[in-house]
């Protein structure tokens, strides 16, 4: 027995030892590897070849925070819209070089992501993570001849670093216009809204203040209870979210800002309705979803790589061909809108007057938060009149800091008022709308 | 019509609801440590059961089915574990790990290996059923303590109903009494005549077939919906091992502490309400940063850890071999 087991060993030793043979002799440097990491492209073409921007071998660098393998969710909408936009621009997907799973509370980690990527050749690093924001900051500064592009983010510069976020609010409201209506229907007008934060984030807070807009311009007395779960997707606390936000509040619609379609699949459990995001969910809760807010990243995609191959290697241009270098488009642009209505669930005349209001913002005439309240008359026909109402938006409720009352019972815009400025929305709005209870 | 009564009421209702799969990962792993392997595997263990007995369960629309697939699927990683650190002696640590990382990518290559074909759970009545609160007669109607206690759903009371057994088992009878001294020192139980290798190898694979029993638990509270960016599991199994040590390897205190944890879990997604319910008495419940809530329930596990290591010896249900291979030449 132990003769064999000496025998086994020794025989596995010296095919390990064989095995190392191999190995030494295959990657054995008789001449050295090209050694311009710098300058090596993905496809491995040649060195003598000069690497030019003509449109052909622009390539196109991408940092992810989860997989492009994924088949829903957030990296797959912004993996989609890039792909999509390359397709468009005439360029082949296979040039998009990707590093997933970037996590976005690591610099180093997304610094590292950023010199993988420009060491394989892309002309343009897209970063999507809000927590990417210093790395992309620092790199654009380290390769001024490639262009940067960060989403959701504030920081820039003049010339090859610019970062792009949409009027997501604006199609919320629309969402909230079928929800109003829908509780008017249902005679039930607690509404809620399953959110990954709420005043953390101007963000996450503009979001719900457009919803509960919406609502209430649909119906007046809808309150909009909000369960916030600390997280951008977490399936399970999405769920216990939307069943409590039924079970305690009995919410017959159920909005979200989260990842998954768990609160619109609650909602159908419970017999509920709801709103989704990010993707149409009708798919997943065809008894329960009206619509969702989403997003068309391609719009923005193609726009960019259009303009960073516009600037045949001069990645200094960038920001001067992109008009800015803070990319920030709505509904008139096709950024964002709400996804179909499902109409078979939808109270009647929703989609109507969806048209009508979606029409109203793409004008210019008028935006969520201003001084100007919207409510509808609904004709026999169908047709819709919307009629605006000079009313402040107010704040209100109270908040506790520290054991302490705070009144936040303010006026954010006066009656007439123009609407909120872009940079309050987008960077520091922290304060809800009357009508929104933290729940 | 914010009724306090019935957000109090609801806000226990769901820490039983939510957080039993605790109990089942926790109870497992006490098995399992009470043969002296320490299996780190929990959280792939339960996804298997998971999704193997969702699956199986909708497939025959069974619940039993679905209960005997997830015990039987995460007993396969319990052998998996056996084999590697009971029969070939590798280190216990690492292969526990090697079973989270193995039982989570079959989780996410299977559901999404289904595609289009993935069953939903309102296609299996008897899941449905099964899952459903049962509510015993009289005692339900009790107020707060009818719905919270008397209204759960079968597997809830199995959980208990587990845990009281094992219990019973490790201090009661002749073979959990032996089971405990492999884990305490199987050199001095194997020169009695017990067979070290049988008795861990049932073991760790019972045990892990009631982490995976937890798992279903939570296949079927998520409504059996898969995505695929998050795990069912959720970071429970990880919880669960914690939970092993803050229940001092005793399956009854386990049940304490799940309903422990579970309270400060599912604080985060009541706060609100809570606060709305009584504004005087928690009003302050909204004051707490959001960022605090999701750390709760994870800082009083590191509490109860180091106050519980604190403690130590005395009385500790800790077995002395605990993740010491046997091996038997060298006794």
């Amino acid at each position: 027995m132990k003769k064999f087991l000496a025998l086994a060993l020794a025989a596995a030793m010296s095919l390990s030892l064989a095995a190392c043979g191999n190995n030494s002799g295959s990657t054995s440097p008789d001449n050295p590897p090209a050694s311009n990491p710098g300058s090596a492209s993905s496809a491995g073409s040649d060195a003598s070849t000069p690497v030019e921007n003509n449109g052909s071998d622009f390539k196109v660098g991408a940092v992810y925070i989860t997989s492009q393998n994924d088949v829903a969710g957030y990296t797959f909408q912004h993996h989609s819209g890039i792909t999509t936009a390359m397709k468009a621009l005439g360029l082949d997907p296979a040039d998009l070089i990707v590093v997933d799973n970037v996590p976005d509370n690591d610099d180093t980690a997304v610094a590292n992501a950023i010199d993988t990527v420009v060491n394989q050749g892309a002309d343009i690093v897209f970063g999507i993570s809000f927590g990417y924001i210093n790395a992309m900051n620092d790199k654009s500064e380290d390769y001024p001849d490639v262009i940067f592009s960060h989403g959701t983010g504030y920081m820039a510069n003049d010339t090859n670093f610019n970062n792009y976020f949409g009027r997501i609010y604006q199609a919320r409201y629309l969402a909230g216009i079928a929800a109003g209506m829908k509780s008017l229907e249902l005679g039930n007008n607690n509404i809620g809204y399953v959110a990954a934060y709420n005043r953390e984030y101007a963000e996450t807070c503009s979001g719900i203040n457009a919803f509960a807009l919406g609502a209430q311009s649909a119906n007046p007395d809808a309150l909009v209870y909000v369960n916030k779960i600390n997280a951008w997707g977490d399936e399970a606390k999405e769920r216990q979210a939307a069943q409590a936000l039924i079970d305690t509040y009995s919410c017959g619609v159920i909005s979200q800002h989260c990842d998954s379609a768990q609160p619109q699949l609650v909602a159908q459990e419970n017999g509920a309705f709801g709103c989704g995001y990010n993707s149409d969910m009708t798919e997943q809760a065809p008894n329960a979803h009206l619509t969702s807010a989403i997003w068309h990243w391609n719009v923005y995609y193609q726009t960019a790589i259009q303009a960073a191959m516009d600037c045949n290697g001069d990645a200094s241009k960038f920001v001067e061909n992109m008009g800015g270098n803070a990319y920030y488009a709505g509904l008139k642009e096709g950024f964002v809108d709400a996804s179909p209505l499902n109409e078979a669930i939808a109270a009647p005349n929703t989609q109507a007057v969806m048209t009508a209001v979606r029409d109203l913002m793409i004008s210019g005439e008028w935006d969520v938060f201003s001084g100007v309240r919207l409510s509808y008359n609904i004709g026999e026909d169908g047709s819709v009149e919307i009629v605006k109402t000079d009313a402040p938006l107010r704040c209100d409720g109270v908040e506790l800091k520290d054991g302490s009352l705070v009144d936040r019972d303010f006026e954010i815009v006066p009656a007439g008022g123009p609407s909120v400025d872009d940079g309050v929305i987008k960077g520091s709005m922290n304060y809800n709308v009357a009508g929104v209870v933290e729940g | 019509m914010n009724d306090p009564i019935n957000v109090l009421t609801l806000f226990l209702f769901n820490i039983v609801l939510v957080n039993i799969p605790l109990l089942y990962g926790t109870v497992g792993e006490i098995v399992v440590e009470k043969a002296g392997s320490l299996d780190l595997g929990v959280e792939g263990t339960m996804a298997v059961g998971a999704i193997f007995g969702y699956l199986a369960g909708c497939m025959t629309n069974s619940l039993a089915v679905g209960l005997l697939v997830s015990f039987l699927g995460a007993g396969l990683c319990g052998l998996i574990f056996s084999v590697l650190t009971v029969s070939l002696q590798a280190n216990q640590n690492v292969t526990g790990l090697t079973i989270t990382t193995f039982g989570l990518g079959l989780y996410f290559f299977v559901g999404k290996g289904m595609g289009e074909r993935w069953p939903a759970m309102t296609g299996a009545s008897a899941l449905v059923d099964g899952f459903a609160a049962l509510e015993f007669p009289l005692l339900s109607k009790i107020p707060i303590l009818g719905k919270v206690v008397f209204s759960q759903n079968v597997l809830v009371y199995l959980g208990i109903a587990i845990a009281v057994l094992v219990w019973w088992y490790l201090n009661f009878t002749k073979t959990g009494l032996r089971l405990r001294a492999v884990g305490e020192n199987p050199g001095a139980a194997d020169s009695v005549g017990v067979n070290i290798l049988l008795y861990k190898y049932v073991h760790i694979i019972a045990g892990s077939g009631i982490m995976g029993l937890g798992g279903f638990y939570m296949a079927l509270n998520m409504s059996g919906s898969f995505e695929g960016s998050n795990c069912w599991i959720n970071g429970y199994g990880w919880i669960a091992i914690a939970l092993v040590i803050f229940a001092n390897w005793n399956p009854v205190l386990a049940v304490l502490g799940t309903l422990v944890f579970g309270f400060f879990n599912t604080l985060q997604i009541y706060s609100g309400a809570l606060a709305g319910a009584f504004p005087g008495a928690l009003g302050w419940l909204n004051a707490i940063p959001a960022q605090l809530y999701k750390a709760l329930p994870f800082l009083i596990t590191a509490i109860v850890l180091i106050a519980s290591s604190v403690r130590k010896r005395e009385g500790s249900g800790q077995p002395a071999a605990l993740g010491l291979n046997y091996f038997r030449e060298e006794r």
